[in-house]
């Protein structure tokens, strides 16, 4: 009973502010509502027991990819009606992408729960015990089985960061680091002045 | 399998590993005035790796490692002494070209060395995940060395194209292995084999074998998926385009070859006609798309796309046999890029400026006879004019396709070498019966011409001397690649 309200709490949340997210004015609004939508996606998670991915969605959507979003969005000079301007007129064309991909999930279903599917079963060394929760069983295969890959994918990230670094820094002539020798050694004195101007003249510094 | 096993096992990762994050650090307080340094050490770094991988060329009792995610066999040596080769080439010639052009960044070598990291892992690859993360891993660095001319707008070009296209294609990839790890439960290329098995395949199985090997045309520049090579060649700096000729292409080539002859070994029937069908189309492409062309990098990117179909051809055999004469031919292909490269690069005209057109080449052999007959030898190798060492390999080829009862296909690769052998010729011509133009000066540094002529003098008839050899390590790696765990 519980389960199943939370289930239509989660759900209709969820739907509420993924339509809010595209069809609100305010750019800014609309990451807030996506953030909103990732939560109850989470709490869905939750509730089929794959409380990893709902931590996943929490951490990596709410936390990396929807702040990123919100400084993209805040920082970039984006004329978002002159974006929505071709709304109506590319509609039909939204719908119909929309229709085909409905219809691409309905088929596969219907596929798969015909049970037509030859699919492989796999093997006995990935099946996860029941008695282990899903997040200590993707740690124990993460860390042992899949560490090579796990160290290689770091690797990737160090070479998206060298990358990054490489393509875009530019040394400027112009810049003014910061010396904090300097900033400790200057003392009041040789930074302030006391002086009694004679009233009406003002001060020439 | 205890952990000093595995760690030897991995020792040649570890070590490009460490290196780059200590020469990371000599970058990062150096700045780009160590670039030629950290250059010089990590040279010495793939000489390292090299030392520790040739011991396994002879084939090791128990190759596997890490769960059987890798498979450090005779095979994976034979494809990463390739690698090495490539990759040390363009280190070394890189400081002297980013000098000319602007300033040599500091993290060029480490990028260069992430990649022969990633290309290491994929050549010796033994299940999906690890050979998509090995594959990864040297896109992405790839992706960044074809833009680092960052000047150059052509150079932005090239890595934004390749960028594009590039992950278009590990997304087709990664689509074929979720639907190959979905239709046998397992992404282990023995498992993989095993549950294929050698009867007749399901639809979703043969969809999944399909799309991953449309990924890997890809990244092997093979017909239909070749558009992205001639603007990433002429677009990349001239050492990163010697690099992408030489190493990625031999490690994405053993790599098509473990994952169809070991993970999709038992279902040759499935992937035969495509592979015989990109063989067929990148020879004709490769021949007729070249003939046209006036800048010599783009000349040279149909040029490997016509190669790639020649190699793919000794895959299409599926025989050891097959597999060993694709693998003298990748070697044998390796050096004349790297030759053919080396003479690109020492191509300027008297402000230092970079000279790519063929028909500024006029009469080069006049004004510079040593650097015209190293090229007309490349030419001649390239186009498998038989005095030449390039003629062993198309000969190995055709022979291992003749026996594999594909004479159809052998006989339509012949003719369209002779329309290969056009272009080539072409340039030839151009070198050596042309009027002067007298535009090519300057002079290259002592490394640029010991690497040259060293590799012309593999190209020369007496390469020959080497048959033997590479022969024999050729039929280990091979025989590595069928032997089932």
């Amino acid at each position: 009973m519980i389960a199943a309200f939370a289930f239509y709490l989660f759900a209709g949340v969820m739907m509420t502010s993924g339509l809010l997210t595209i069809v609100a004015r305010n750019p800014v609004h609309s990451v807030l509502w996506l953030i909103l939508a990732f939560f109850n996606a989470a709490g869905l998670m939750v509730l089929t027991g794959a409380e990893f991915i709902a931590m996943l969605l929490v951490i990596v959507y709410v936390g990396a990819v929807a702040v990123l979003f919100l400084f993209v969005v805040m920082m970039l000079d984006i004329d978002f009606s002159a974006m929505r301007a071709g709304f109506i007129r590319n509609a039909p064309l939204g719908v119909l992408l929309a229709l085909v991909l409905f219809g691409e999930l309905f088929l596969g279903i219907v596929v798969h729960s015909a049970g037509n599917l030859a699919l492989g079963h796999a093997a006995s060394a990935s099946v996860t015990p029941a008695t282990v929760s899903n997040t200590a069983a993707i740690g124990a295969l993460l860390y042992t089985r899949y560490l090579f890959e796990f160290e290689a994918a770091g690797m990737i990230l160090l070479v998206a960061m060298i990358g990054a670094i490489m393509l875009t820094h530019r040394e400027r002539g112009d810049k003014r680091g910061q010396n904090a020798a300097h900033q400790i050694a200057r003392r009041p004195q040789d930074a302030t002045v006391n002086v009694q101007p004679e009233v009406g003249k003002g001060v020439s510094l | 399998m205890d952990i000093f096993h595995t760690l030897r096992a991995i020792a040649v990762e570890e070590l490009i590993s460490v290196a780059v994050l200590v020469l990371l650090l000599v970058a990062a307080w150096g700045g780009d005035k160590a670039a030629r340094a950290i250059a010089i050490a990590a040279v010495a770094v793939l000489v390292g790796a090299a030392v520790l991988t040739v011991p396994l060329l002879t084939g090791g009792a128990d190759s596997l490692a890490l769960f059987g995610h890798l498979k450090l066999d005779a095979f994976a040596a034979f494809a990463r002494l390739l690698i090495y080769v490539g990759a040390a080439v363009t280190l070394v010639v890189a400081p002297a070209w980013f000098e000319r052009e602007g300033e040599m960044r500091a993290e060029f070598s480490l990028l260069v060395l992430l990649a022969v990291l990633g290309m290491g892992i994929m050549v010796a690859a033994n299940d999906m995940l690890t050979l998509y993360v090995g594959l990864e891993l040297n896109s992405l660095a790839a992706y960044v060395l074809a833009s680092s001319a960052r000047g150059d707008g052509r150079s932005a070009e090239a890595g934004l194209k390749y960028f594009v296209l590039g992950s278009l294609a590990s997304g087709i990839l990664l689509y074929g292995i979720s639907l190959t790890y979905g239709f046998t439960g397992t992404t282990a290329f023995d498992g993989v084999r095993a549950a294929l098995g050698s009867g007749s395949l399901s639809l979703g199985a043969t969809f999944g074998v399909v799309f991953v090997l449309a990924g890997l045309a890809f990244k092997i520049s093979a017909a239909p998926f070749h558009m992205w090579t001639p603007d990433v060649y002429e677009g990349a700096p001239t050492p990163v385009t010697a690099l992408f000729a030489t190493a990625p292409k031999a490690a994405a080539l053993a790599l098509l070859m473990r994952v169809s002859l070991a993970g999709f070994g038992g279902q040759v029937a499935a992937w035969q006609q495509i592979v015989v069908f990109a063989a067929l189309l990148s020879i004709v492409i490769g021949a007729l798309g070249a003939i046209g062309q006036d800048n010599i990098k783009r000349l040279l990117a149909y040029s490997s796309i016509n190669n790639v179909g020649f190699m793919l051809i000794g895959l299409a055999a599926a025989t050891p046999a097959g597999a060993a004469a694709m693998l003298v031919y990748l070697a044998i292909y390796v050096v004349s890029s790297v030759a053919a490269f080396l003479v690109v690069l020492a191509l300027r005209d008297d402000h230092g400026r970079a000279i790519e057109s063929i028909s500024a080449l006029g009469g080069l052999s006049r004004t510079r006879p040593a650097l015209a007959a190293a090229l007309a030898v490349v030419m001649f190798s390239l186009a498998g004019i038989p005095p030449l060492f390039g003629f062993w390999g198309k000969f190995l080829v055709f022979q291992a396709a003749v026996s594999a009862h594909l004479v159809v296909l052998a006989a339509i690769g012949i003719a369209a070498s002779v329309i290969g052998a056009f272009y080539y010729l072409k340039v030839v011509k151009v070198l050596y019966f042309d009027a002067p133009t007298d535009q090519v000066q300057g002079t290259e540094p002592v490394a640029n011409r010991v690497v040259l002529l060293a590799s012309a003098l593999v190209l020369s008839p007496l390469g020959y001397l080497l048959t033997r050899w590479l022969g024999a390590l050729a039929g280990t790696a091979a025989a590595a690649l069928f032997r089932l765990a």
